[in-house]
């Protein structure tokens, strides 16, 4: 059973009196361990597709099923706990709450879901000794480089130990050195069987993906692993 | 999300803006120290009027000549009735009624007191040995008025304070015979020094026994019978009683007023208690406007915010959360604020006793009570909208604001 099965997925906004296709027509599935890259240019329907799979947006149309169950019917308190537990992300800009240390910034998913703070310390700690923070764990966020803080966002993204990690322009505000480490790292947790799939701008970054999906005009344009099993006949949408 | 990370958060969210902050708990502060001092004010003007009335004796029950509602004057009643004396016998009587303690008959009129070559003009009071237990004066020096028939005046006077400096100055002024009127009396105390009061200043009074100076003013009516009741729940039962017995002696006419201190008091209490309830009314005002305050900071930490909270949005915080984080930030703003506004009053009041010590500014216990739950309540009531706001956000729009 795939992780993620979207069909007939529809996302219109309305832009004055234009109503914008983001998303037209999509079908995706993608299995549990996968490692995606979603392409394409600006306005594709990138950004659209990633806040939609992490339960941020919702549908016009179509169904979209996290682990064999629909969740676009979810009513908003249950879909954010279907986020808290199942889905991890990570932000170009980071998006660290400033006045909270790394520490208190990895543990903010396990405050928020009312994990006892004996238990969050633990695994805090654990994390910090993961992402190479130990020393770090008391500075505010002003106080870190570009890669620190983005290693504090994925400690964060993985804190709650999700199978699906969500990933946009992870690199976006990084140089090449960091940015790699932080592609390593984010490699590292989709070795250990978690899915990723992230959205770039970097073909380099994209290449390094299992799976490569092209987006224009709110539609698939390729798919790598599509285009495999549709060269065994099938059709693709 | 935890009670005690709720509050954490909040918290933390609270100082990570010092300005906003400090702005807001100061409105808050402020309109709870307003409600505190003016009803110190309020409170301590009637404690001040009610203090200056139980002065005037406890548990008083008066008798005046005349009949009349409320004991003023009143042209009307002056040309319809023509009061009956109030005679000594009259004060005499009401010593054997049961439910009372004391009674004083009162004389009063206006002469001159002359001693060594100095003059000087002097309200004189006639009455007998009780008057000044009644009225809680004292003796400073010698003794009261002796105790004897009560139409039986010796030539004796108890004078005040400053008449004893005036006429006297260091040399003793009891055994020394002075010049009242047209008697020669012997000064056989001196009363201790009240200051200015509600009622009679009795630093510049001469008391004398009440025939005497009913024989100086040649009348036969007394101005005031004062009565001590037995205590304070005797009062009714002594006015009845005070008003029949009168009433027999004068043929069955109804020619005295009767009245207690209790119902002057009471007027008074009232009067002064509508006041304060008056002053803390606008005072609340202030609290209403803290709490608008409240909300537009409240208001303005959710646009500033607006990307942190879409951001707890993607990590799987609920709209309750949010709300609920929201809400008791407002709370602390409010609560600390109505603290240290609690604090100011109180500093406040305590400076105003220390100006006026005369003047008791304790503010009320409803007040505070009342000034502290209304800065909270409003605190939460203003808070609820912005919490709203900010949980109904949408995460999309929330976190591209960031």
């Amino acid at each position: 059973m795939a992780l993620i099965e979207l069909s007939g997925i529809e996302r219109r906004f309305l832009l004055g009196d234009t109503t914008v296709h983001a998303l037209a027509g999509l079908n995706l599935q993608i299995a549990a361990g996968e490692y995606v890259a979603v392409m394409g240019p600006s306005g594709s329907g990138k950004s659209t597709l990633l806040n939609l799979l992490g339960l941020l947006d919702r549908p016009n149309e179509g169904t979209y099923k996290l682990e064999g169950r629909d969740v676009t019917t979810l009513s908003p308190d249950e879909q954010a706990t279907v986020r808290s537990t199942r889905i991890g992300f990570v932000f170009q800009s980071f998006h660290l709450v400033p006045r909270l240390t790394a520490a208190e910034n990895i543990a903010l998913p396990m405050t928020l879901a009312g994990i006892p703070a004996a238990e969050r310390n633990k695994r805090v700690a654990l994390a910090l000794q993961d992402f190479g923070l130990e020393n770090r764990a008391d500075h505010k966020p002003d106080q870190l480089s570009g890669g620190q803080r983005q290693r504090v966002a994925i400690a964060r993204a993985t804190i709650m130990q999700p199978p699906l990690i969500l990933a946009d322009e992870p690199t976006g505000n990084l140089d090449r050195h960091t940015g790699e480490e932080v592609v390593n790292l984010l490699e590292a947790l989709n070795a250990k069987g978690v899915t990723l799939i992230v959205v770039t701008h970097d073909q380099g970054m994209g290449a390094r993906a299992r799976r490569q999906l092209v987006m224009e005009d709110g539609r698939l344009k390729s798919d790598s692993t599509a285009a495999d099993i549709s060269n065994l006949g099938k059709i693709s949408g | 999300m935890r009670l005690t990370d709720t509050l954490r958060f909040a918290r933390d969210a609270a100082t990570g803006y010092p300005m906003r902050t400090t702005l807001s708990v100061l409105a808050m502060s402020i309109g709870v120290a307003a409600v505190v001092i003016l009803t110190a004010l309020g409170d301590g003007a009637r404690r001040y009027v009610v203090g200056q009335f139980s002065s005037l004796g406890t548990n008083l029950v008066i008798v005046l000549p005349g009949r009349s509602g409320t004991g003023g004057f009143n042209p009307a009643n002056a040309i319809t009735t023509t009061p009956r004396d109030l005679t000594i016998d009259d004060a005499g009587s009401l010593r054997r009624l049961p439910t009372v303690r004391r009674v004083a008959p009162l004389a009063v009129g206006t002469s001159e007191i002359a001693f060594g070559g100095k003059l000087r003009e002097v309200m004189v009071a006639g009455s007998t040995a009780e008057f000044i237990p009644i009225r809680n004066f004292t003796v400073a020096q010698g003794q009261a008025l002796p105790e004897e028939d009560w139409n039986r005046g010796s030539s004796v006077a108890v004078i005040g304070a400053k008449i004893r400096e005036e006429m006297f100055g260091a040399n003793p002024a009891i055994g020394q015979l002075v010049r009242v009127g047209d008697r020669r009396l012997r000064v056989i105390g001196v009363l201790g020094s009240t200051g200015q009061g509600l009622g009679m200043n009795t630093d510049e009074l001469v008391i004398v026994p009440v025939s005497l100076a009913q024989a100086m003013f040649n009348s036969n009516t007394l101005f005031r019978i004062l009565i001590e009741a037995n205590n304070r729940d005797a009062i009714p039962g002594a006015k009845e009683q005070v008003m029949e017995t009168l009433k027999q002696r004068h043929r069955g006419e109804e020619d005295v007023t009767v009245i207690t201190q209790d119902a002057v008091l009471a007027t008074f209490d009232k009067l002064l208690g509508a006041l304060t309830l008056a002053v803390a009314g606008i005072a609340a005002i202030s609290l209403a406007v803290a709490g608008i305050l409240v909300m537009n900071v409240m208001l303005v930490a959710v646009t500033q915010r607006t990307g942190e909270i879409g951001l707890l949005k993607a990590l799987g915080a609920t709209s309750r959360s949010i709300r609920l984080a929201f809400l008791a930030e407002a709370a602390m703003l409010s609560a600390v604020g109505a603290l240290v506004g609690y604090l100011l009053g109180q500093l406040g009041a305590f400076a105003l006793r220390q100006f006026f010590p005369v003047f008791p500014a304790y503010p009320p216990d409803w007040a505070v009570i009342a000034g502290l739950s209304t800065a909270l309540a409003t605190g939460l009531i203003f808070g609820v909208m912005p919490a709203r706001r900010a949980a109904r956000l949408d995460p999309v729009q929330a976190l591209m604001k960031h």
